[in-house]
């Protein structure tokens, strides 16, 4: 019987995740879900399928072989099952927690089609966390060994976020000295500075960045590319190869009347002030924002969800998602779009922002936005927006926090005029192996992409640190 | 690890001080116009201050700063041999520098720091470098010998007569338009109605007027447009546009607006900071 393969119609539903309830954790900033138990994972990771051909796997921007893992935790070898994920993926315990699995691994489980897919990234964090490593070499190699360091080998990483600290880890298995130059006073990227602590703890990314340095990996902040230091001048200093991941850097505004009022943020700035200068636990922390009571976030993806409930955290009456479209075409990862509404946050959906209005004091007040309707799909397939006629309204609000995503950061792009760029105004990179116009320098992340996921940056990063490790061992 | 203070001179007692830092990688690169961005300490905010001079050699930078708020008043009480957890530099665009003419590099308060390094870039370019400054009264004149030093005219305003000339640096300036229509470029640094009087007094003989903007900043690496402007009825940001703007073109109202936007935090935390330190006012 036991040998029998189980058909889909066999499975239950999911285990549910447990997490704060929304009425308690609106009121602090620790982490919404709680993760599993141990008894939850393996019951979990009895619903799958093992399938021949996996389609999970191919769903994975670094391609974790998900089957295996799945397997071992069956059989409650978490050791071995974060020995598998580690193989292919240097920051397992951030990738379970922000990757948007339902349009990766858990969109192609087969399950999926009739039951719910296996919550693979739930399984992936439940691994991550449980796993205590008896130290760091051995959490990130698989064995108590460090790889020696080649000192003679060196490569630079420009910005600390998640592409180039899949590039530290890679290459520092293999025994390659890797230093990072950061440009803020933190390691982490948007990990530390835009991804809120509810989301994703500090602790968790600090967990990985030193094991990170334990296994030889140099961090330097206030190291600005570009400006601290220039691509030349690393390869003056002998760095054998460098790899750029700054992210994707300048906010876009609007460009409607009211851009500039007092009360209207950027969503990087508004996270930056809460999460990297801790303005939560102002004035203990010097960084100060605003408390204001009616908040509107502008956009539908991940960056509008994580500020709408910054906002609601930080103690907002009221707080709204003003999108042009409607809640199916967010781009938001499900269940932050869930989380969101059962804290009290409004979709106001089919409205297109017209203008910020201020008060008697100069500051913002209101906001006016456009009605709109869905017409014919668009060449990319999606419905778009059409405005109605005459149907306008005025949203009070005294904060406004813009969440329309970046345009590429010039700072290192001016420093370093033999970079070719893309038509877009971002990093041209070979998709294969990430090299840049300049020889040895490769680049991944946003900077080439434009804002994308952060597993989608670690994809990047991971291929790029493969050929720079066939290039130089 | 930090970056050490190597020297601090209290130029205004109480009130605005001259840290000498070591920051070898940041002097190396540092140019007239660039900015650094500061934490004191881990539960420091990230304020920008004009770079008001380096010395490559060794390996320094030279900040001067006024105490407008807590962070500043903190960074006051820092003495020689104490540390800055984090400086981070050198930020934003370099003046643009030609062999030109005439430039007059008008500076106020505690902007005349900043204005001495891009007075001696001009100077270092081969132009006649005038030098206009101005405050209340004759001690709190900064940097009045270091433009002696190689500014072939310094003029003066006070407020009080003291020195120079009574009244603003505009009176000054505008009698100096008026004489000399050889300038061909007037740069001011300091408070903002300072800067706006400049331009206006400026405007119509049409000399190039550049103003540095000291806007409200976070990272100052372009990721957050806090310090975002209006140059010409477009949106730029002070940190990696700028800091240097055309004074013709800067909405000042707007800055004036957005630089008092956290007034009210900003009160806080100070009168937290006076209660706590118990140093302070002895």
């Amino acid at each position: 019987m036991e040998n029998k393969p189980r058909k889909p119609a066999d499975i239950g539903p999911r285990i549910p995740m447990p997490e704060q309830p929304a009425d308690e954790r609106v009121r602090n900033f620790s982490e919404v879900t709680l993760g599993f138990t141990l008894d939850q994972a393996v019951e979990e990771a009895e619903r799958c399928l093992q399938c021949k051909k996996p389609l999970c796997q191919k769903g994975c921007p670094v391609e974790i072989d998900i089957k295996s893992f799945i397997a071992k935790l069956v059989d409650k070898d978490v050791s071995g099952a974060y020995e598998v994920i580690r193989k292919t993926n240097s920051l397992p315990a951030v990738c379970g927690r922000v990757c948007p699995q339902e349009s990766q691994c858990e969109g192609m489980c087969i399950l999926g089609k009739k039951n719910e897919p296996v919550a693979i990234g739930r399984l992936e964090r439940y691994i991550a966390d449980a796993f205590m490593a008896s130290d760091a070499c051995e959490e990130i190699t698989g064995t108590h060994e460090c790889a020696l360091v080649r000192e003679d080998l060196q490569v630079a990483c420009i910005g600390a976020g998640p592409a180039s600290l899949t590039v530290a880890g890679y290459l520092a298995s293999k025994g390659i000295k890797v230093t990072l130059f950061e440009g803020l006073h933190e390691p982490g990227g948007v990990l530390i500075y835009g991804i809120p602590e509810f989301r994703l703890p500090k602790s968790i990314v600090g967990r990985e960045v030193n094991a990170l340095k334990d296994l030889g990996v140099e961090i330097r902040t206030n190291w600005v590319g570009g400006k601290t230091i220039t691509i030349q001048d690393l390869q003056d200093d002998g760095y054998d190869a460098i790899f750029i991941g700054v992210g994707a850097g300048l906010p876009r505004f609007l460009n409607i009347p009211g851009d500039n009022l007092v009360g209207v943020f950027s969503a990087n700035e508004y996270l930056t002030r809460v999460n990297l200068g801790r303005a939560y636990d102002f004035p203990n922390y010097d960084t100060p924002t605003f408390k204001a009571n009616d908040v509107v976030v502008i956009g539908g993806g991940n960056v509008a969800m994580d500020a709408a409930r910054t906002a609601k955290r930080m103690g907002a009456e009221r707080v709204s998602i003003v999108y042009r479209r409607t809640q199916d075409e967010m781009p938001a990862r499900l269940e932050e779009l869930h989380h969101a509404i059962e804290e009290a946050i409004e979709i106001r959906a089919l409205c297109g922002p017209l203008a910020f209005n201020p008060g008697e004091s100069g500051r913002l007040e209101t906001m006016t936005v456009q009605k709109m309707c869905l017409g014919e799909p668009d060449d990319s397939g999606r419905r778009s927006p059409v405005c109605i006629e005459g149907e306008t309204e005025e949203i009070p609000c005294d904060m406004a926090v813009v969440a329309v995503g970046t345009r590429p950061n010039p700072i290192l792009l001016e420093a370093t005029p033999d970079l070719e760029l893309n038509k877009w105004g971002y990093i041209a990179a070979d998709p294969e192996t990430g090299e840049t116009s300049m020889e040895n320098v490769f680049a991944g992340g946003d900077i080439v992409t434009g804002a994308a996921t952060v597993i989608s940056a670690m994809g990047a990063g991971r291929r790029a640190a493969q050929e720079i490790a066939k290039r130089l061992l | 690890m930090g970056f050490k203070i190597l020297k601090k001179e209290e130029l205004i007692p109480g009130q605005t001080s001259l840290f000498v830092i070591d920051a070898p990688q940041i002097a190396k690169k540092a140019m007239p116009g660039n900015f650094v961005i500061i934490r004191i300490d881990e539960n420091g905010e990230r304020i920008p201050l004009t770079i008001a001079d380096k010395d490559r050699e060794a390996g320094t930078i030279t900040i001067v700063f006024l105490v407008v708020g807590k962070s500043t008043a903190q960074l006051n009480m820092l003495q020689e041999g104490d540390d800055i957890l984090d400086v981070c530099g050198p930020l934003g665009k370099a003046t643009h520098i030609e062999k030109q003419g005439t430039v007059i590099c008008v500076g106020g308060g505690t902007g005349i720091a900043a204005m001495h390094h891009i007075a001696k870039g001009h100077w270092e370019a081969g132009n006649h470098v005038v030098a206009l400054i101005g405050a209340r009264t004759e001690n709190l004149l900064l940097f009045r010998c270091e433009l002696n030093g190689f500014c072939p005219e310094v003029m003066v305003a006070t407020d009080d007569g003291s020195v120079g000339h009574k009244g603003f640096v505009t009176e000054v300036l505008k009698d100096r338009l008026e004489r000399d229509s050889n300038v061909t470029e007037v740069v001011a640094i300091g408070p903002v109605p300072m800067m706006e009087a400049v331009a206006k007094v400026t405007e119509p003989f049409g000399v190039k007027t550049t103003v540095s903007l000291n806007s409200i900043m976070v990272d100052g690496i372009g990721m957050c447009g806090a310090c975002r402007c209006s140059v010409d009825g477009k949106t730029k940001f002070a940190c990696v546009d700028g800091p240097e703007f055309d004074g013709h073109k800067v909405d000042f109202s707007e800055l004036k607006a957005r630089l008092w936007q956290f007034k009210e935090q900003e009160d806080e935390s100070m009168g937290k900071f006076k209660k706590e330190c118990t140093c302070h006012g002895k």
